[in-house]
């Protein structure tokens, strides 16, 4: 079968897998977009920039303080969703009366600020980050490092825990039908101001947390999260953003296309998604998972 | 209607004037620069100020458009105007197809899908084989317009480049104050009730769409011959970013806003260029700054203040911009 279309194996499924790992990228980036859109009607523009940051943030763990990768998994999402929380405070929390279009103006002015601080301390290119599992497998077909499946596993655990509290969790109920009726819940004595200030530290957390995981496949920089945040973006329209769990196929689905991509025919495999993108709008303008307003 | 209408050429009279004295005083490349950002940032204020729609990808407009400006010019051949029309031309079929696609979703999803799609585009140009890659197009000639003046003296190109810019800046002011201006005005402030008028309101913004494309393309075109260059940064999102900051600094939706950011952007970016990567910082902060503090940009502010000294004790009204705008 792979003499009929002219690919070896390893090149496939290597692809395929470089695709997932990608995917699980999109996936939490999107996934978090979609937590404080849900909420807030803000699209986040700072996303790339704190994805960037917890990278950053678990390279300067290890540097400065010997903790290790595992240990920056936990804390890194919390110190870059700590500084979402008070961003949200200072910032975002005041043009909640405002169009949205002005909250994505502000992210993107904040989007400038880190990444221009990073690049003026780091310069543009990149820091090493040592593999915390060496090694892997080889299965037959093709060989597994395993760092790169764990990345695949990891995130796809944390995406679906996300959609677990969301949709089925009390705490998850509140964010439902604060996102609905955000005035009826406050009437009912939930205090609606700090969980949307809590819910964009968790999505903003995620986006850390994505960036730890790829500081060790990805070279640590400072730009590393201003092209992903576009390709982001067009897989949100893509997915629309109205399913958590179709923001997570979504995301992983169009890793595996992208992955192919570069299979099959590598020109366009940086421009495949928007390809994509144009179709979907062309055919159902809400997006795949999306509703029609 | 009128009187407004009339104080506002009177303005523009007395920029022209200010125009053509300026580069007794101010060196004309610098001048040239400022006016091309200035066309460029009039036109996304079309959409973004009369239509409601923020478009994050301008930059694929004006850099595509240098693009094929330089390379129909110095590849090719072909004389300066020519060059420049085709620029213009070949952005509006961009526009075009851009448009179309994006017209499907308002608002912030909008803002998106243009963004998406222009970095589309920028990766066009980094792989294409006429756009030189990473060199860009260099060493663009600036032959004789029209076979008579002579483009090698600054002095006269920046003649011929206010007299483009007046040209774009009067088709824009013509177009928002003509009935199919009035349409698109009602199309920003209520979507729903336009269509229920019976506006086809997708052909309206799409046009608007197309207009607003060719003018950046214009603006693209014309820099391209005056640095005499068109590379990547053109059609990079940080360009697209460029454009929404002059636009917000000095007022979305006010005739002149646009060139006033213009202006201080392209200044203050001249000043910082030794500062590094501070320049990006600088410009975050003037987003975070005029979001949070002067939403009406500099023009917006100084005429809600006039209005509020002509009639004291009413609030001013809140700014034209985005701000009546329906969530989406």
């Amino acid at each position: 079968m792979f003499e009929l279309i002219g690919v070896s194996p390893q090149a496939l499924f290597g692809q395929l897998l470089l695709g997932l790992i990608n995917g699980a990228f999109y996936a939490l980036l999107s996934l978090g977009l979609a937590v404080i859109f849900g909420l807030m009607n803000v699209i986040n523009f700072t996303h790339g920039a704190q994805y960037m940051m917890g990278a950053f943030c678990s390279y300067m763990l290890l540097a400065y303080f010997g903790i290790p990768f595992w240990g920056a998994l936990v804390l890194a999402p919390i110190i870059v969703g700590i500084t979402g929380i008070i961003i949200e405070r200072i910032f975002i929390s005041r043009l909640y009366h405002l169009d949205h279009l002005y909250g994505l103006l502000l992210t993107f002015g904040l989007a400038l600020i880190i990444e221009g601080l990073f690049r003026q301390q780091y310069g543009s290119s990149g820091l090493p980050y040592t593999n915390p599992i060496p090694g892997g497998t080889n299965l037959g077909f093709m060989f597994l490092p395993w760092y790169r499946g764990f990345i695949v596993v990891f995130s796809l655990v944390v995406c679906l825990g996300t959609w677990f509290m969301i949709e089925k969790t009390k705490l998850g109920s509140y964010l439902r039908a604060a996102t609905e009726r955000p005035d009826l819940v406050q009437a009912f004595g939930i205090n609606v101001p700090r969980m949307i200030t809590l819910t964009y530290g968790f999505g903003v957390g995620l986006a850390g947390l994505a960036g730890v995981l790829a500081a060790p496949i990805y070279s640590v920089n400072p730009v590393m999260g201003s092209y992903l945040i576009i390709v982001v973006f067009a897989v949100v329209v893509i997915g629309g953003m109205g399913s958590i769990l179709g923001s997570i196929l979504t995301g992983f689905g169009l890793g595996v296309v992208e992955g192919l991509t570069k299979v099959f025919y590598p020109e366009a495999s940086n421009t495949v998604i928007f390809i994509i993108m144009a179709i979907v709008l062309m055919l159902r303008p809400q997006g795949l998972f999306g509703t029609p307003k | 209607m009128e009187p407004r209408n009339n104080r506002t050429l009177q303005v523009f009279a007395v920029l022209v004037a200010l125009g053509l004295v300026a580069p007794f005083v101010v060196y004309p490349v610098f001048l040239m620069k400022v006016l091309c950002f200035a066309l460029f940032a009039c036109a996304f204020n079309l959409l973004i100020g009369y239509v409601g729609l923020l478009s994050f990808g301008h930059a694929m407009f004006f850099g595509f458009a240098a693009y094929i400006s330089g390379y129909t010019v110095k590849v090719l051949g072909w004389p300066t105007e020519v060059g420049i029309l085709a620029g213009t031309g070949v952005a509006a079929a961009l526009g075009l197809v851009v448009g179309a696609i994006a017209i499907r979703r308002q608002g912030i999803y909008f803002a998106m899908v243009t963004l998406a799609l222009s970095q589309m585009v920028f990766f066009f140009c980094l792989q294409a084989k006429f756009t030189g890659g990473e060199d860009g197009i260099q060493a663009i000639p600036r032959r004789p317009l029209f076979g008579v003046l002579n483009l090698t003296n600054d002095f006269v190109f920046y003649y011929v480049v206010l007299a483009i810019f007046c040209i774009g800046f009067l088709m824009i002011w013509r177009t928002i104050h003509s009935p199919f201006g009035q349409v698109l005005k009602a199309i920003r402030e209520n979507e729903p009730r336009a269509i229920s008028l019976g506006y086809a309101v997708d052909r309206f913004k799409l046009i608007a769409f197309v207009l607003s494309a060719a003018l950046a393309g214009l603006a693209g075109a014309t820099k391209a011959i005056v640095f005499q260059l068109a590379s990547l940064t053109d059609v990079t999102w940080q360009m697209s970013g460029e454009v929404v900051l002059m636009t917000l600094v000095g007022g979305m939706g006010t005739v002149f806003g646009p060139i006033v950011g213009a202006g201080i952007i392209i200044t203050m970016q001249n000043y910082l260029a030794g500062f590094g990567e501070w320049v990006l910082v600088i410009q975050g902060a003037i987003f975070v700054v005029t979001v949070l503090l002067f939403r009406r940009g500099i023009v917006g502010e100084i005429m809600a203040l006039a209005q509020n000294l002509g009639r004291r004790g009413k609030p001013a009204a809140e700014p034209a911009a985005v701000q009546g705008h329906p969530a989406e």
